[in-house]
């Protein structure tokens, strides 16, 4: 979980979270921590411009998408843009 | 022979190897693809003039450096040095250590010269740099040649913050020759945690002068381009225009975007840092090479969702990790060595303190970096993050010109 999205979900670094493809993951993680949804999915259910989603460090985007597989034991790593400096 | 003169030995060791004249070397090295040329006299000598394209290793570094200097024995080599005897014993080296095709230039530079052929006076770093970039030169990667590439380029600095202070202090210590920087901002008090450029009896002060004073005192070699104002669309093609790489290392979004469209325009390599509290991000954007930010991150975030720095705190010394990483891509994208960081992404967690590649991709439907040069628009964003007090609800966007290449 990216620093900005951690308070949302009580400071943890990672969370556990299920599903076969990253929309199911993200539908479960969205459905434990409500708070984050709107950080990463827009109205219709997509994936928000501004944020990447990684499965073992490949980012989804031009692959699958919401649609990309993850296996039991994959690392997702979800990303929004940060702009800092 | 037991005893043996110069004179004596000298003989038996041209007896040995193959010379060839001034007119048959000229001949060589006119040839697609040319032998390699070695001038092996001494630092004084080669700067009173050389044979173009020679590389210069004096005689007695000749069996350290070749390694470095010409790794495949089978290239034709061809040894010089003022008048032919040098040369005749570093040609019996070069074929001790297994080159096969090594001759020596009979009559040497003189020689050369006085037949007509073409020479010209090396340039060559000053014997202050010589000392202040020692241990550069030192480096077969670099070297001297690499010193003088980096004493030639222009590196553009977005921000003289967090990220831009320690990139500017290792760029011009590396010596860099032409740092632009460009900030709008006064030093704060509260810059000084993190912002190793400024100073406390600087604060109040442009940091765009700040940074020049540090730069200055570090390297007085390095010339300060100054702009003390904000990137937009009607400047961002005249301040990027002309460098070879740019730093960016801006605290806010409309920044960014409006940097990584006009790049693409201007077609200069941008090596993104950005930070917020423990954890940071370095990639670099070659245009239409990798991925560009906006292959990445296709539109910025609300601002409701893109807290900057100023809101969320930052570790200080989270930039300097970042903005050094920054630099050595710099580095190397100006001497032209490596592997670049296009197309991964790396990510720091100082927390863990873990480095994770994350790999991207250039994305064929970019919004920009899809587009040839001439249809790119630049948006301003309504800057929305980088002020918290002058933050505002919503991010319109809208065109302010149409960029023309």
């Amino acid at each position: 979980m990216p620093p900005i999205l951690r308070q949302a979900v009580g400071g943890a670094r990672e969370v556990d979270a299920n599903g076969a493809t990253v929309r199911e993951l993200l539908d479960d993680l969205t459905t434990r921590y409500p708070g984050i949804r709107a950080h990463l999915l827009d109205d219709g259910g997509e994936l928000n411009r501004f944020v990447n989603v990684y499965v073992n460090n490949e980012d989804v985007r031009l692959g699958d998408g919401l649609e990309t597989s993850v296996e039991p034991d994959a690392t997702v790593i979800v990303l929004p843009a940060m702009a800092g400096g | 022979m037991g005893v043996a003169t110069y004179r004596e030995h000298l003989a038996a060791v041209k007896s040995g190897i193959t010379e060839i004249s001034a007119q048959e070397a000229a001949a060589r090295v006119a040839e697609q693809p040319g032998p390699v040329l070695i001038d092996v006299r001494e630092r004084d000598e080669y700067e009173q003039g050389f044979i173009p394209g020679a590389l210069h290793i004096p005689r007695g570094n000749l069996e350290s450096r070749i390694d470095n200097a010409v790794g495949d024995r089978t290239r034709p080599v061809i040894v010089y040095c003022a008048a032919g005897n040098r040369s005749a014993y570093a040609a019996k080296t070069l074929a001790e250590l297994g080159f096969q095709d090594v001759v020596s230039l009979r009559g040497g530079f003189a020689d050369w010269k006085q037949n007509g052929h073409e020479w010209k006076v090396p340039r060559t770093l000053t014997p202050q740099q010589l000392e202040r970039y020692s241990r550069h030169t030192l480096i077969p990667e670099v070297g001297e040649e690499g010193q003088l590439k980096l004493l030639d380029s222009k590196v553009l600095l977005i921000g003289a913050g967090g990220l831009g202070s320690p990139a500017a202090l290792y760029l011009a210590a590396a010596g860099v020759g032409t740092l632009g920087i460009i900030d709008a901002d006064v030093v704060d008090r509260s810059n000084l945690q993190r912002q190793i450029l400024h100073t406390e009896d600087r604060i109040g002060m442009p940091k765009v002068d700040s940074a020049e004073t540090a730069l200055k005192a570090l390297n007085p070699d390095v010339t300060i381009v100054k702009y003390s104002e904000r990137l937009t669309s009607e400047n961002v093609l005249e301040v990027i225009s002309g460098y070879d790489v740019i730093v960016d290392g801006t605290d806010n979004f409309p920044t960014r975007y409006l940097l990584n469209d006009a790049s693409l325009v201007a077609g200069v390599p941008v090596v993104h840092g950005s930070i917020y509290q423990f954890e940071g991000s370095v990639t670099v954007y070659a245009p239409r090479v990798g991925p560009c930010y906006r292959c990445q991150y296709p539109e910025p975030p609300p601002p409701e969702m893109a807290p900057s720095c100023a809101e969320g705190g930052v570790l200080g010394v989270l930039p300097g990790v970042i903005g050094t990483l920054q630099a050595t891509e710099a580095v190397k994208l100006l001497l032209g060595v490596g592997d670049p960081l296009i197309g991964r992404q790396l990510r720091y967690d100082a927390l863990a303190m873990e480095f994770v590649e994350l790999k991207m991709h250039r994305d064929p439907e970019c919004p920009v970096c899809s587009k040839s040069p001439e249809e790119i628009e630049f948006i301003d964003y309504e800057q929305f993050c980088a002020a918290p007090a002058r933050a505002v609800s919503a991010a319109p966007m809208f065109t302010i010109k149409e960029a023309v290449a």
